[in-house]
């Protein structure tokens, strides 16, 4: 790799600071609006914790996917939905 | 910029979304199976879709200069019902002689279910049948992880070669597994949901150059026709070479086509 960190930090700090404020605002428009939050919500708060203090042997991308992830292993009987929420639904 | 796009749905594309990759430097496209966005109500629905893959849209794309070529196959979102899925795969064969056909794809799973898996099973025993190459999708989102690794256990109880797969939509935590059973990867760079240009080099970084391709999908969501080419001026900006960027963008892809018996070298 020819680029070196500063020239990372040149192509994509600024890029980066503004999806870190865009989920920090994110975080604080759950929280200022009533309701309850789903399961995905503790999901995306371990998945902040997991990037921060990867398990050993994942990259920092690697331990936000995982903390998304079904770790099951068994295909299940049958679908009760098409699509996937970003997160695992215990109730699914 | 020379490119292959090798993973466009240009089924769901306008005629000027050919005009703009075309002038953006692609030269050949291959189109998946895939779903419409909707559950189709008949086999004849699919019948007249594998019409227009092996018959409307290569002409489509020949006006613009672009070789087209097509894999056949149920999706599996349409596989959970299986004896619907097993009506399809009857009407299979008859278009697997088609002159734009590279093999079988894009099969896999969606939601990790028995029937999925089933389905799949038997699309990997109609590609050994015929001798031909596999393109497969993985799940997305929190579905990936599983579906993937159930993917790559069923390949190798088929004795597979992995060398003649493309296990595509890979992320961060899919691909190492991947390319370390010997299956080639492929990466989706899409707008939002899956992977964006910047991860792409990340990846190629972090997991080597070698049996992976880039593709945008250009599906019917959120998509962008031209991101290939945009990860190729992306990789400039990297700071890597034209050669480099080449091998990505246009010769990786090539090598593997070019073991589907109907690619034209
Ligand atoms: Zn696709």
């Amino acid at each position: 790799m020819k680029a070196q960190k500063q020239d990372i930090q040149d192509l994509y700090f600024m890029d980066s600071r503004f999806k870190l404020l865009d989920i920090a605002a994110y975080l604080d428009r759950v929280d200022r609006h009533d309701g309850e939050a789903d399961f995905r919500h503790p999901a995306f708060l371990s998945a902040i914790q997991a990037m921060l203090n990867p398990a050993e042997g994942l990259t920092r991308a690697q331990a936000v996917h995982h903390a998304f992830s079904d770790h099951s292993t068994e295909p299940v009987e049958s679908a009760t939905i098409q699509f996937a929420y970003g997160a695992v639904n215990p109730e699914q | 910029m020379k490119y292959i796009e090798p993973h466009g749905h240009m089924v769901s594309r306008t005629t000027d979304d050919y005009q703009r990759i075309a002038m953006a430097g692609c030269e050949i496209l291959c189109e998946p199976a895939f779903w419409a966005g909707y559950d189709r109500s008949s086999p004849q629905g699919f019948y007249d879709y594998y019409r227009q893959l092996t018959d409307y849209e290569p002409k489509r794309a020949a006006k613009f200069g672009i070789k087209h070529y097509t894999w056949l196959c149920i999706n599996p979102k349409e596989s959970e019902d299986a004896g619907f899925a097993r009506e399809v795969l009857q009407i299979i064969p008859e278009f697997l002689d088609k002159p734009n056909v590279l093999g079988i794809g894009e099969i896999g799973l969606n939601k990790n279910t028995k029937n999925e898996l089933a389905i799949f099973e038997e699309h990997v025993a109609l590609a050994k049948e015929h001798d031909l190459p596999i393109l497969i999708h993985t799940p997305h989102l929190e579905d990936k992880l599983k579906g993937t690794r159930l993917i790559i256990d069923s390949l190798k109880n088929a004795n597979v070669d992995p060398s003649r797969v493309v296990i595509d939509h890979a992320e961060e935590h899919t691909m190492p597994t991947v390319l370390d059973n010997g299956f080639w990867a492929g990466m989706t760079l899409y707008p939002e949901s899956k992977c964006s240009l910047a991860r792409a080099i990340d990846m190629l970084e972090l997991y080597g150059m070698e049996q992976v391709w880039m593709n945008s999908a250009c599906d019917w969501g959120i998509s962008d026709p031209l991101a290939i080419v945009k990860c190729g001026l992306e990789m400039k900006r990297r700071m890597y070479d034209e050669d480099i960027v080449q091998k990505v963008i246009y010769d990786n892809p090539k090598k593997f086509l070019s073991k589907c018996p109907n690619f034209l070298q």
